[in-house]
């Protein structure tokens, strides 16, 4: 099935717009998509009439231009004659808004959907979902806009099973500053799922990172998923609900006890090359690094620090998440010395964190972080910029960058979260550097990096 | 493609829900797995002249569709070192509710691994390895993979058990042939995706490794209700 017109539409159709309730799901995407989006938007219900000087049309066939996509929020039993009606005016997909159907039991009725859209060749998501948002295209979510915060247009698409968690992670994403190319909601999934969004998503040019919240596969759904994952070269991240492990269920051999539901998920997701993330920091951490670095690392970290106790917690954070921090050889060493200011050549220390103290200046971090990018000793750095230390200035952000735009090996910061940092942390972000408000943040986005090939 | 003498031990299996103990190294056997030399004796004489053709000592184990937890249900006799021991334990299996016999087979020693296999609501087949023996529940110290696996997943799982390093000559310990234990792996593996949905899980449990090879003690197949 073609995904074009479903999630790249340059119009729309509200179906179930109301004459009278102003907050109905279907007026409040009519609304927001009317006022903020460049795109055609058309009312329907069947009464017909008129909302704010524009037509309702009383049948998706009388709007008189082909419509990309239709949003349906009407009542549950009359979606599937609201359904053939898209179809036949010619509509390219569907975002079924309507709840009603296999969450509460009534599954016939939405296998009824499922056989209509697979004979008809027309995509749906949902039913039971939020559908799409796509920065600067299109928003489905029937949330007023006032309510939500909207991440920037970016790289990484995000599918959740839950309207609800897509939405915080939204918010999340906003907060850190990474940019969503699109936001899936696929509620009951009956049509639309994980897979399919996964194999469109690969070959999206807008997408670069991948991330996915799930609740549970359909039956061989999780093989479906990783064999999909295997074959895109984009890196994946997914977190998983329903980790706890299912007590008390009688299982009569010791297999079937010791591969539980998520063991058997969490194993076969790294074999897999798909990185885990298990809360949602984590995942906002590994989406924010992968929207900047899709490559591959081995694990071996440099610490470049202002303090000494932020470099030993890296350590154990890197210890933790099982990323290696050699002590950097001699040479090296001896070598990054005679680069550093004279001041601080008797007290930095340069075996790894490389701790540059409080005296140090915003010269002996781009000279540390310049000569460790330059050797194969590490394959990543972790930048502790603490910018109350007087030596430093707020441009030390955008220069570290440089490093990175002149020698190419990743690089991650840690920056403490305060609004008068706010031009050292862009100066790092605008230019595709990962920052994290967090140590344990910035070790797990150098984590991300590192995953294991299919 | 299922050999049809596995099709037809699984079917007719069906009315106990699992496959008893010979039948299923016999389905292990015919996958390429190895198991000990046995024979499933229905007397004491084709107990005894197995015992004369392969020397002591023997184990002996209960056939009956009515004993599944064989060890905990004392169905087990190790280290029968004579044809008294033989004939003792014999008679004692065979009195065992709904007997068919009794499994006589050679003693295998070596470390003590679970290889087992899980067909997945979510994920289809998938296969387990790791520490073995009566505490594998205990000890939780295992890899999974879903099927089919390669020989560098085999290798990943066993560097990712916990305790891979008692594998390995620990302290001048024996180690486990990992050739051995890769091809069984990979054997197991080719076998469950060919079984599929036709089993709900299997234990291998324990498979006896050492430096030179990985037979199969004990085997349990359970399948779908």
């Amino acid at each position: 099935m073609n995904y074009k017109r479903l999630l790249q539409p340059k119009s729309i159709a509200v179906i179930g717009v109301s004459l009278h309730n102003n907050r109905h799901p279907a007026n409040i995407v009519y609304q927001k998509n009317r006022l903020r989006y460049p795109i055609k938007v058309f009312a329907v219900n069947p009464r017909g009439g008129e909302i704010q000087g524009e037509r309702l049309y009383e049948r998706p066939g009388d709007i008189p231009e082909k419509v990309d996509l239709a949003i349906i929020a009407v009542r549950a039993d009359l979606v599937p004659d609201t359904m053939a009606q898209c179809i036949s005016a010619g509509m390219g997909g569907a975002v079924i808004i309507s709840g009603g159907f296999s969450e509460v039991g009534q599954t016939e009725l939405q296998d009824r959907l499922v056989k209509m859209a697979l004979d008809a060749d027309f995509p749906f998501i949902g039913p039971n979902c939020l559908g799409i948002f796509s920065p600067g295209l299109v928003d489905t979510f029937f949330l007023p806009p006032e309510r939500t915060v909207r991440p920037e247009s970016g790289n990484v698409a995000l599918v959740s099973q839950s309207g609800g968690v897509l939405v915080d992670q939204m918010v999340n994403f906003a907060g850190e500053g990474v940019g969503l190319s699109l936001g899936v909601s696929i509620g009951n999934k009956a049509l639309v799922d994980e897979v399919s969004l996964l194999e469109y998503l690969s070959e999206d040019p807008n997408t670069d990172a991948i991330a996915f919240y799930l609740e549970g596969f359909s039956k061989n759904g999780g093989r479906r998923f990783v064999e999909a994952a295997c074959h895109c070269q984009k890196p994946i991240v997914v977190l998983k609900s329903g980790r706890s492990p299912e007590g008390g269920r009688a299982v009569s051999s010791h297999t079937a006890s010791l591969a539980g539901d998520y063991a058997v998920f969490s194993q076969v997701m790294t074999q897999f090359g798909v990185i885990e993330a298990r809360t949602q920091f984590e995942l906002v951490s590994f989406c924010e690094a992968l929207s900047c670095y899709q490559d591959t690392i081995n694990g071996n970290i440099g610490i470049v620090t202002g303090s000494g106790g932020h470099g030993a917690l890296t350590v154990d954070f890197c210890a933790s998440h099982g990323l290696n921090v050699p002590v950097l050889s001699e040479k090296l060493q001896a070598n990054l010395k005679t680069r550093l200011s004279q001041s601080i050549q008797g007290i930095a220390s340069t075996g790894n964190p490389v701790d540059l103290t409080g005296s140090a200046i915003d010269d002996d971090f781009v000279a540390a972080a310049d000569c460790l990018s330059q050797s194969p000793e590490v394959d990543c750095l972790v930048l502790l910029v603490l910018p109350y230390s007087p030596g430093t200035t707020s441009d030390l952000g955008a220069r570290l960058s440089e490093v990175y735009q002149r020698v190419g090996k990743p690089m991650v910061a840690y920056v403490p979260n305060l609004e008068r940092y706010r031009m050292l942390i862009e100066g790092f972000e605008l230019n595709h550097i990962p920052v994290s408000p967090a140590i344990e943040g910035a070790v797990l986005m150098a984590g991300a990096m590192r995953r294991e090939s299919c | 493609m299922l050999n049809p003498e596995i099709l037809e031990i699984i079917s007719a299996s069906k009315p106990w829900g699992w496959v008893l103990e010979p039948e299923a190294k016999r389905i292990l056997s015919l996958g390429g797995i190895r198991v000990p030399r046995y024979k499933w004796a229905q007397t004491l004489e084709e107990a005894l002249q197995f015992a004369e053709e392969n020397g002591y000592p023997l184990v002996a184990k209960v056939v009956s569709p009515e004993v599944i937890h064989k060890t905990e249900q004392k169905g087990v006799a190790l280290g029968i070192q004579n044809k008294i021991a033989l004939a003792e334990a014999f008679h004692r299996l065979s009195s065992f509710e709904g007997a068919k016999g009794v499994l006589v087979e050679e003693s295998i020693h070596g470390i003590e691994l679970i290889i087992g296999a899980k067909i997945d609501f979510q994920f289809g087949p998938v296969i387990l390895m790791g520490i073995g023996g009566t505490g594998v529940e205990i000890y939780q110290d295992t890899s999974l993979r879903m099927a089919p696996i390669t020989a560098e997943d085999s290798e990943s799982m066993l560097n990712g058990l916990k305790a891979h390093r008692l594998l390995e000559g620990y302290r001048g310990a024996e180690t486990v042939n990992r050739t051995a234990l890769s091809r069984t792996l990979l054997a197991f593996s080719d076998l469950i995706m060919t079984l599929d949905e036709r089993v709900s899980s299997v234990d291998l449990n324990p498979v006896f490794c050492s430096a030179q090879d990985c037979v199969v003690g004990d085997a349990r197949i359970m399948l779908p209700s």
